[in-house]
């Protein structure tokens, strides 16, 4: 087991260090004049300095255009990285890691609400669609859900706003808190956060849906096939009992193993939910971020998420063996 | 369901039958082919695909789009992808206007004023338009058909790119194995822990600092997406391959001394070619999601050219769009879902027809 992991680990960081060689490439084929007028722009309206800039510059090895030049700016670059120094955004004037850490917490809020639904819906769905196999009612969630799975993110977020906060005016449209408003006590705020998240959360929730409760449906089945839950029925269980109480269990294994691979990315924030409901979590202000050639912020934010998945893989790997025991680590 | 089991039985029964006259009359040395049916698997697949209602809707709902989108604009050719209506058109605007009279009364009252617009933009669905224009007057049913070839083309020629890929490096690997799969399945495991989406924003700015057209931009976003997508086949293929390597016809096929090429492409990708083809059908609903929310981000296909996300996309701007102008922004956005999940359908009902333990 300890071998196995510490393999894992040695990968995972050959991973990582790919990642980021491919992130560093394509990063410098911006063309410096490019990059240098999107910064002008920016330190005409931010309190960025140009020592600052300048220094920045020098430590991606931006101004140095020889191979050798550029070699030495990765080198640099990764140094810095492994000391936990992702470089001082342009964009929002503060070390990257810091705004990461800032606006890490309104996408994890909405990514955690909405993986608890997901699954909360998800798994009674996929159990009676499986236990009720090419029925009416199988028919009817598979296609529902199907229909869940092929809507654009944009546009049925874009729909669900018209409808819930323009037309009903249940929930405001954007953003996170009411201005507008005084919070005198905690409970109100996070009362009026959760009313700006609710159409977000909703927009995940539907979409993501159907491919859990298809992932459940499939396992179901094909554990309802296996020889034990015959064993089960000839043994005289109720209906009740083999399902849920000897089918459901190995049912579990790949819902269980999935989750543990989904909680690190629970983290990344989700770009275009966020961007269509201009909420500020990471993948919103990622993309403002990108769209002004922040470069230190850019590349920080990749090489996070990267980080994410790569620590999402093994969590999913490791569990899968601590959850089923028939799995040997080799 | 019940028809097609009836018939299924009538015909088994049939074909017993029939095993039962050769039987009981050797002596009539007809050839067999006379009297059994012979089924290729092809014709097996295709008969439980058709089985099934819900890939037939999917089928007939991508040959509907496939239509309107190539054979619409020759059908109907009165406006151009970027042709805008210059017919003009007469705006009326009402603003409250406060003045005090001479007795010293406030008095309100509306003014409406009237401007003439070169532009007829924003106009409602009728005989001249049949789904309105957007705000720069151009014709949104038009629109629809163009901006339908660029997101169904791209996302077709990206499916068959990362299947290629998917094929050779998935299939190399597997076949040699030792150092060869080692290096592969290690560029895989880098290639699918990056992050697609934002990398694709980066390639974008690249584009952008490039001065690459905004006709053709999308077209370098999706080869870089391949670049970056077929880690996935490309495992799928190994392992399918790793499993078939062991099997008795191919030691049959190393026996008989075939070349290397001859004995991958012909003897082990066939093999492969179920499960590749349920990936591929199930992918090109995924890229066509890709593409729109590209384009709706603004970094795809741009305006004036036309697709399906980059249709969407001005609701992101215009609230007066968003909740008054739905004919703009509706049919694109359900023209996508239409796509999508026509796609997922047929791939449902593919995966459902390959699968020989799904049999019943």
């Amino acid at each position: 087991m300890l071998k196995y992991i510490l393999k894992r680990l040695l990968l995972s960081i050959f991973i990582l260090l790919g990642v980021s060689l491919i992130i560093y490439v394509l990063v410098r084929c911006m063309p410096y004049d490019y990059v240098t007028n999107k910064i002008s722009a920016l330190q005409s309206n931010t309190s960025l300095d140009a020592t600052a800039v300048e220094k920045m510059y020098e430590m991606y090895g931006l101004t140095d255009n020889s191979f050798l030049g550029i070699l030495k700016g990765y080198g640099n670059w990764l140094a810095a990285l492994c000391r936990f120094d992702f470089g001082k955004s342009f964009v929002y004037g503060d070390s990257v890691l810091n705004v990461i850490v800032d606006h890490m917490g309104v996408s994890f809020a909405v990514a955690l609400i909405a993986t608890f639904f997901e699954f909360l819906i998800a798994i009674p769905l996929g159990i009676t669609a499986a236990t009720h196999q090419y029925s009416l009612r199988d028919y009817i969630v598979t296609i529902l859900v199907m229909v869940g799975i092929s809507l654009p993110t944009f546009f049925f977020g874009q729909i669900l706003k018209d409808l819930f906060a323009m037309k009903l005016g249940w929930f405001p449209p954007s953003g996170l808190v009411d201005a507008t408003k005084d919070f005198s006590n905690v409970f109100s705020l996070l009362l009026d956060y959760l009313r700006h998240m609710f159409i977000p959360i909703l927009t995940v929730v539907i979409l993501s849906i159907g491919g859990r409760m298809r992932m459940t449906r499939t396992n179901m089945l094909e554990v309802l096939s296996s020889d034990y839950i015959r064993t089960a029925r000839a043994k005289g269980l109720k209906e009740k009992v083999v399902i849920y109480k000897h089918a459901f269990r190995n049912t579990l294994i790949p819902l269980v193993t999935t989750l543990a691979g989904l909680l690190p990315s629970l983290f990344s924030g989700a770009i275009i939910t966020e961007q269509v409901f201009d909420l500020p979590g990471i993948g919103n202000i990622a993309f403002k971020a990108m769209m002004q050639a922040d470069i230190p912020f850019i590349m920080g934010y990749n090489m996070f998420l990267a980080l994410l998945s790569v620590i999402g893989v093994l969590l999913a790997d490791l569990m899968y063996a601590v959850v089923d025991p028939r799995v040997k680590l080799n | 369901m019940d028809q097609n089991e009836k018939l299924n039985q009538a015909e088994t029964s049939a074909l017993e039958a029939s095993e039962n006259k050769t039987v009981t009359n050797p002596a009539e040395d007809e050839p067999l082919e006379k009297n059994v049916r012979l089924m290729s698997p092809m014709r097996m697949v295709m008969r439980r695909f058709f089985r099934s209602k819900l890939s037939i809707v999917g089928l007939v709902m991508i040959v509907a789009l496939f239509l309107f989108c190539w054979l619409g604009p020759v059908v109907y050719p009165k406006w151009g992808e970027t042709e805008q209506d210059m017919s003009g058109k007469i705006d009326y605007t009402m603003a409250p206007v406060t003045y005090t009279d001479e007795n010293g009364e406030e008095v309100t009252f509306y003014q409406v004023v009237e401007t003439g617009k070169r532009i007829n933009s924003l106009a409602k669905p009728s005989s001249e338009h049949l789904l309105g224009t957007d705000k720069d007057g151009r014709d949104v049913f038009t629109r629809l058909m163009y901006g339908g070839r660029i997101s169904l083309a791209v996302s077709f020629i990206a499916v068959f790119a990362i299947t290629i890929f998917g094929i050779v490096f998935g299939g190399i690997a597997g076949y040699f194995g030792g150092a060869i799969d080692n290096i592969i399945m290690r560029i895989c495991d880098v290639l699918m822990c990056l992050p697609g989406f934002p990398i694709l924003l980066i390639i974008s700015t690249l584009l952008d600092a490039a001065n690459v057209e905004s006709s053709s931009r999308i077209y370098f976003l999706m080869a870089f997406l391949t670049l970056f997508s077929w880690p996935g086949t490309a495992r799928l293929v190994r392992g399918q391959i790793l499993s078939l390597r062991e099997q008795e016809y191919m030691v049959a096929a190393e026996a008989m001394g075939y070349s290397t090429k001859r004995k991958i492409f012909k003897h082990l990708v066939p093999n492969v070619m179920p499960q590749l083809i349920v990936s591929m059908t199930l992918s090109l609903g995924s890229m066509i999601l890709y593409e729109a929310s590209l384009s709706y981000l603004n970094m795809g296909v741009r305006a004036p050219y036309a697709a399906w996300g980059t249709m969407i996309n001005i609701v992101a701007e215009d609230q007066n769009i968003l909740q008054n102008f739905f004919n703009v922004w509706g049919p694109p956005g359900l023209c996508i879902i239409v796509a999508v999940l026509a796609f997922n359908f047929i791939g449902d009902g593919l995966r459902d027809a390959l699968d020989p333990k799904m049999r019943r």
